[in-house]
């Protein structure tokens, strides 16, 4: 037990400055095999140290002690306990030992899961979340489980708050994957499908080894995302995508890119006959919403033709050449769309005639030009972004061993061409 | 005999012309046209001579589907092989025929058997002869007894084996009269079996030949060269073609075309595929071409027509002439598509120049209901030929008029969020093969 007192003595005389705390860390590191021992015996520890202040502690104990298996009762207790910790834990301290929060926090998402209460995982691992990430650019591990959270629970608001962060840097690709499938997910839920799909189509076009799950499955959604969003899809990859992904995912997806096929007719009865003849694919795939919303998408895509075409048409010639069974129908899309600002129209119910009007956007206003502002500003960082990171490839020891040795040998007169072949 | 025959053909034509030139060009719009009529197959067939003449009266023949032109064209046929040496094809008329025009005409086996028996005797001579030629080493009668095997086949109908003597023949020519001479047979042998892409590549080696070539003959490689385009549907390049025929060709090449085809291929390419600067310049104003124009009235008719914005009569023409065309034995198969075109065609002229078009006026230019018009408006705009928009409660053809500042806008706004999204992407894609490439490094140590 002087052991214990001890330790509760020494984690609460190191807590104060940087220094301390890297002394506490190592004395920690040390005894970590001692407190699993005596894991069933800490929990009272907990109750003399304050998760704010002495949060590095706090830390080790918490994880010690809750390393073993958990009881159903106890879970709750768990939950509470960790949620707490979490939510008024001081940042910098928890950093020294991130491996040890990583697991503390998967830890209380299983925990979460098996209670089978997701909601109250998100708001906690969101604090956790901020708290591990050194800036908001950087990818932890936390992100996927963050996410899966999130979708379990439908806030998806909360989990788009996350997603608006964009994201460089990578520790682990599975996490970016998890991260990104996820996120298109949550994308498509608040129908945001243009950053579905860009989140998509990283996972697709990510550089990998062998093909995985959660690549096919991201696919089969691009593909249904795509012709949501764009209407078309394209069955070319781009030409950056690995080899693995260009050879393998299309034969995974079949009664997808069968659906394209047809999309691309133009013509509904045949889009549904694709879509009820592979049903009970897109049914254990779960996208069936999603092929709905294909469809339905397809008659708004008709009548956006039409715009182009005509100036005035009466809803019975939209029902007729968009192959909707009536006019009243045709009054509903053309009014959804107008709601949603697809198109430009007004509906003359007593001819009932559709009017269909160009784009009143005239760029000439102020949030206009504060739009083209931002956006230039925003190019302007991501391409200096982009040299900086140039930059520092090539002063990339192991980037430059590498281009020296591809190169056969150096001759004196090869000095001078070095340069250009770095600025690739 | 065939001399005469060609002239009768000819004066034929000439009172075609005559009958149009006595007429004034209002008038003209309205009179009814003569081609319209059942094709006379006689005057027809008078125009060309040699296996083609067999080949267009049997496709005639198959295609037609009226009885009574089908036994005239097969008469004819069967009088045209009895004339030459080609039995196989004999045979299979005498089937076609079946004992339909009476006992004159029926399975004459003694004149098969005969010319079947001479036909050996005289490959065995060739071969024979042939056979000295090589052993004697002499380059010109080698290639004469190539080009006489050449003959033998062509004349038996045996294509393939003439087409690869045709073309041996090409090792032992010391001229480049020689050259040219094997191209036009190759070329000839070609068209027959339908290997359009032989044609345009013998064409191309007569056309490089150094010596210059005398106009016939440049006149012929031109037709021959149209019709390869043709068959690969570039109309564009075949239109050109048929216009840079030269008027010497006359009735010099009736073994594969006949200037009134060489008009009517021609033009109909060109107002498939030229626009309205390119007509004028090249075929309205073509003095060359005008000679061609004059032997068949009513395609020169329509073309004016086209020109100066007479639809209705110029479609009207077309829609005449279609049942005649759909019997040649070249065109039959892009009928259709030219036909497309030019009324497409046609429809974007008629927009072109005004800002607000009435539907009603314009059904009644080309002849059609306003419905069927707003179809294929829709379809025009729809594909980007047209940019206008319709109005189909007021029945109005709007045109519609890109705006400059607004498009530049949408498009600046548009490539920069590309832009956005593809740093973006580029920069993940690098950290992700710089991690792998760590981890690999790590590994390694």
């Amino acid at each position: 037990m002087s052991s214990a007192e001890s330790l509760v003595a020494q984690i609460q005389g190191l807590s104060g400055n940087l220094a301390d705390l890297t002394q506490l860390r190592n004395y920690l590191k040390q005894s970590d095999d001692s407190l699993r021992v005596e894991s069933t015996r800490l929990a009272p520890l907990l109750n003399e140290l304050d998760p704010s202040l002495h949060s590095l502690g706090y830390l080790y104990v918490l994880e010690a002690c809750t390393s073993g298996p958990i009881a159903k009762e106890q879970a709750n207790e768990f939950v509470l306990l960790v949620a707490r910790f979490l939510n008024v834990c001081s940042a910098e301290q928890i950093r020294l030992a991130p491996d040890k929060f990583i697991s503390l926090c998967k830890r209380f998402k299983d925990q979460v899961m098996l209670l089978e209460d997701p909601m109250r995982g998100v708001a906690p691992m969101l604090a956790a979340l901020r708290k591990l990430q050194t800036s908001t650019e950087q990818l932890t591990t936390l992100h996927p489980d963050f996410l899966l959270l999130c979708l379990l629970s439908k806030c998806y608001k909360t989990g788009l708050s996350i997603l608006e962060d964009d994201i460089f840097e990578v520790d682990q690709p599975r996490d970016l994957f998890l991260y990104c499938y996820y996120g298109g997910m949550i994308c498509i839920g608040q129908k945001q499908f243009r950053k579905a799909l860009e989140l998509l189509h990283n996972v697709v076009t990510a550089p990998m080894p062998i093909i995985s799950a959660i690549a096919v499955e991201a696919y089969k959604k691009y593909i249904l995302v795509s012709l949501i969003h764009l209407g078309q899809f394209s069955t070319s990859f781009p030409k950056y995508t690995s080899s693995a992904a260009q050879r393998n995912l299309k034969n995974f997806s079949q009664p997808y890119l069968e659906l394209v096929n047809s999309y691309s007719n133009g013509k509904v009865s045949e889009l549904e006959m694709c879509v009820q003849t592979n049903k009970d694919k897109f049914e254990t795939d779960k996208n069936l919403g999603l092929v709905k919303q294909v469809v339905s998408s397809m008659y708004k895509r008709n009548i956006q033709r039409l715009t182009q075409t005509y100036l005035t048409l009466s809803l019975q010639d939209i029902a007729n050449t968009v192959q909707l069974s009536s006019p009243k129908e045709a009054e509903m899309h053309v009014l959804q769309m107008i709601q949603e600002g697809e198109i430009y129209a007004t509906i003359n119910q007593k001819d009932g005639m559709v009017r269909f009007l160009e784009d009143p956007e005239q760029y000439k206003t102020c949030e206009m030009i504060e739009r083209i502002d931002s956006s230039i500003q925003r190019i302007m960082m991501l391409s200096k972004k982009l040299t900086t990171m140039n930059e520092t490839m090539s002063c990339d020891p192991s980037y430059l061993g590498k281009v020296g040795r591809e190169r056969q040998r150096f001759d004196f007169d090869d000095f001078d061409t070095v340069p250009s072949k770095f600025n690739i | 005999m065939e001399a005469e025959e060609d002239a009768a053909g000819t004066i034929i034509e000439d009172d075609e012309i005559y009958v149009n030139g006595g007429e004034d060009g209002e008038s003209q719009r309205h009179r009814p046209i003569i081609s319209g009529e059942q094709l006379d197959i006689e005057a027809y067939a008078a125009l060309y001579t040699g296996r083609t003449k067999i080949s267009r009266l049997l496709f005639i023949a198959e295609k037609c589907g009226v009885p009574s032109m089908q036994l005239e064209a097969l008469r004819m046929a069967y009088d045209e092989i009895k004339k030459g040496e080609n039995t196989q094809l004999f045979r299979e008329v005498i089937a076609k025929i079946d004992g339909r025009l009476g006992p004159d005409y029926g399975p004459d086996n003694a004149w098969a058997d005969a010319v079947d028996r001479r036909a050996e005797l005289r490959k065995e001579k060739l071969e024979n002869e042939l056979n000295a030629y090589r052993t004697n080493l002499i380059k010109e009668s080698i290639r004469m007894g190539y080009n006489d095997f050449g003959d033998f086949y062509y004349a038996h109908g045996q294509l393939g084996e003439a087409f690869k003597n045709y073309v041996r023949t090409r090792d032992y020519c010391t001229t480049s009269k020689h050259i040219i001479h094997m191209c036009l047979n190759a070329i000839l042998v070609s068209i027959e079996m339908g290997q359009f892409q032989h044609v345009a590549s013998y064409v191309g080696k007569a056309e490089q030949s150094q010596d210059a070539l005398d106009p016939v003959t440049i006149a012929k490689l031109r037709c021959a060269a149209g019709l390869a385009h043709l068959e690969g549907k570039k109309y564009k390049l075949a239109a050109r073609k048929f216009l840079e025929t030269g008027p010497e060709l006359g009735n010099n090449y009736t073994e594969v075309i006949a200037p009134q085809d060489v008009a009517t291929y021609g033009s109909l390419c060109a107002l498939a595929s030229f626009d309205r600067a390119e007509l004028k310049s090249k075929v309205i104003d073509n003095i060359n071409f005008r000679n061609f124009l004059e032997l068949v009235p009513e395609i020169r008719e329509l073309i004016n027509d086209f020109y100066t914005s007479h639809y209705a009569s110029c479609l009207e023409y077309l829609g005449n002439l279609k049942a005649n065309l759909l019997l040649d034995i070249h065109l039959h198969d892009h009928v259709e598509t030219l036909y497309e075109q030019i009324r497409s065609k046609a429809l974007i002229q008629y927009t072109l120049p005004f800002v607000s078009v009435d539907l009603h006026m314009m059904a009644n230019a080309f002849n059609t209901s306003v419905t069927g018009l707003e179809k294929e408006l829709e379809a025009l705009i729809t594909n980007d030929q047209i940019q206008a928009r319709i109005d189909s409660h007021n029945k109005i053809l709007y045109a519609r008029h890109a705006d400059q500042r607004n498009g530049t806008f949408q498009r600046v706004l548009q490539t920069g969020s590309e832009f956005d999204r593809e740093v973006r992407a580029m920069l993940l894609r690098a950290n992700l093969i710089k991690h792998d490439y760590n981890l690999k490094a790590s590994r390694k140590h």
